[in-house]
């Protein structure tokens, strides 16, 4: 632990470093090496906190972070700057599991596992008087390790959404399976493979209270209330391993830009069409898959599925959505949508991609332009060839009262602050 | 004294490592294999992915008991396994679809790349597996 301190002192040179025994860890304030707009400035303000995956900020400026894993026991970390000196020198943690969700909602902290979603009530200083005992406001959903995390959005109106990842890359009979037929109806949809609507305030509820609020989706990390428009939008991950499981049909090109990460606004009882359907960027269209009958052309029942308003290069991984609602930012950011792209793997062998954030202009709900890379060069590299080369991943994005926009990354657990200075 | 001594070393760990030549053109064949089959998750440097798929390098179930290698490769994995700390969620499907030749080749590959060194695996030892299924 000294030494991690140190070689943060070391790094934060003289940036208003504070650090003192007990809760703190290495939390520092300093330039962080990352590219973003003209006009805009990039710091790091806190490092080596572990698996930092969703971030939420509280209206008063504090900031809690939910570990995948635990680091000295614990999954939650609250981070405030006492001093409003511009680092976060106070640290304290707690919660026993590992997760990914956490959000900020009416005077509650929620915060999610891979399998429950807990909720703890926060003070006016937005302090968790008894990190002991949260409420279990969800449980028991499906957790099979693969695409297990929990990632949760809360609306206006007293709902908790939570999505449940198909633990499935196309609902093979055998999962990622050469030859394995694509199950139809594909029996994962009952219990995952889409966004689940719970009351925010009921505890202990789980399938039976839920409602499954949108389907076909396999796997949602990035979602977020967009309450411009009052609707839930979210980012899809796309299916992986096309030309690995069908190679009489696609090259490693041809998988590697198959299928296109979708942004979908998703409204009660939609279907996004996994695992029957992907979407193809080129062909701007969503077709059937091999799995079921597909030939990368044929369209079947695919045309009737909710189409994305955003398609985005395949494999990215988009893991973290967020609607700007702040005025610190230039006017065409107001309403707009950030996406943190973890970076993909599925690629190979062709180079890696992702591993940044991107914007997209909203109006009224609706894209009004492409959409661009708005702080890229997390990895480090100027090409990733591997995703462990990658030196950080971007994984969770909020939105600081001040007006900035707040970067986790889950490899070694910085958290970035991109602020406008004009 | 310390160049004669560390000289010593050398040549005992080349000693020790020595063994049975790998079987001509495995290596090639099993990274055709591997290109196939394993590259698009476990990576081209066999580093895998982060908290999905596992690195390949310098992993005991890799270079360790040839049997039990086999066996993922036929069965494929759908536990929690740890490796050198690191947990993955992705399950390793079935390779049955493989000849016993192709498994040998390739298993041979990744136990002697990306920093390995083991001993061959030969189809005979696959075919012994395959039939216990």
């Amino acid at each position: 632990m000294k030494k991690i301190i140190l070689i943060s002192a070391f790094l934060a040179g003289g940036a208003g470093l504070t650090a003192k025994a007990g809760d703190t860890t290495n939390v520092y304030h300093s330039p962080a090496n990352i590219k973003v707009p003209k006009g805009f400035e990039a710091t790091i303000i806190a490092d080596e906190l572990g698996r930092a995956r969703h971030i939420a900020a509280a209206p008063n400026g504090v900031l809690f972070i939910k570990l995948e894993r635990l680091k000295n026991g614990r999954g939650i970390l609250r981070l405030q700057d006492a001093d409003n000196n511009g680092s976060y020198e106070k640290v304290t943690s707690f919660g026993n599991y590992g997760g990914t969700g956490i959000a900020v909602k009416n005077g509650y902290l929620y915060a999610s596992s891979d399998d429950a979603v807990y909720r703890y009530r926060l003070n006016e200083n937005m302090e968790v008087a008894d990190t002991g005992k949260p409420e279990a406001i969800v449980t028991g959903l499906l957790n099979k390790r693969q695409h297990s995390a929990k990632a949760i959005a809360l609306d206006n109106n007293n709902h908790l959404y939570v999505n449940i990842g198909a633990p499935s890359n196309a609902c093979q009979v055998a999962d990622r399976t050469k030859g394995s037929p694509g199950q139809d109806p594909c029996p994962i949809l009952d219990s995952a493979g889409g966004i689940w609507q719970f009351s925010a305030d009921q505890p202990a509820q789980s399938y039976k209270e839920g409602k499954r609020y949108a389907t076909g989706l396999r796997n949602v990390v990035g979602l977020d209330w967009n309450s411009n428009v009052n609707e839930l939008f979210v980012v899809q991950h796309g299916r992986d391993q096309l030309a690995t499981l069908y190679p009489e049909l696609y090259n490693d090109k041809q998988s590697a830009e198959l299928p296109a990460e979708e942004l979908f606004m998703v409204k009660d009882g939609a279907n996004c069409g996994w695992p029957y359907c992907y979407y193809d960027g080129q062909q701007q269209k969503k077709v059937l898959a091999p799995e079921f009958g597909g030939d990368g052309k044929k369209e079947a029942r695919c045309a009737d599925m909710v189409q994305p308003l955003v398609a985005f290069p395949a494999h990215l991984a988009p893991n973290a959505l967020l609607f700007y609602t702040g005025d610190k930012f230039p006017a065409r950011y107001r309403n707009g949508a950030f996406i943190a792209f973890h970076g993909s793997w599925n690629r190979a062998p062709l180079p890696q991609e992702g591993y940044y954030v991107v914007f997209v202009p909203f109006e009224k709900g609706q894209p009004a332009g492409k959409w661009e890379v708005f702080a890229d060069g997390f990895s480090g590299l100027t090409e990733v060839k591997s995703p462990n080369d990658a030196k950080h991943r971007p994984c969770g994005l909020a939105q600081a009262p001040d007006g900035s926009l707040l970067v986790t990354d889950d490899v070694k657990g910085t958290v970035y602050k991109i602020s406008y200075k004009g | 004294m310390y160049k004669i001594i560390a000289g010593a070393a050398v040549l005992l760990a080349l000693a020790f490592t020595a063994r049975q030549p790998l079987p001509k053109g495995s290596l090639e064949r099993g990274k055709k294999v591997y290109a196939t089959n394993c590259l698009a998750c476990h990576q081209a440097d066999g580093s895998g992915v982060p908290n999905l798929n596992p690195t390949l390098a310098k992993t005991p179930q890799v270079t360790g008991d040839r049997q039990k290698l086999i066996n993922i490769i036929l069965k494929g994995l759908d536990e929690e396994i740890e490796i050198n700390g690191e947990s993955f969620s992705n399950p390793m499907p079935s390779q049955a679809h493989l000849s016993d030749q192709e498994i040998a080749d390739v298993l041979t590959y990744v136990r002697n790349s990306f920093g390995n060194k083991g001993t061959a695996v030969s189809a005979a030892m696959v075919t012994t597996e395959r039939k216990k299924m």
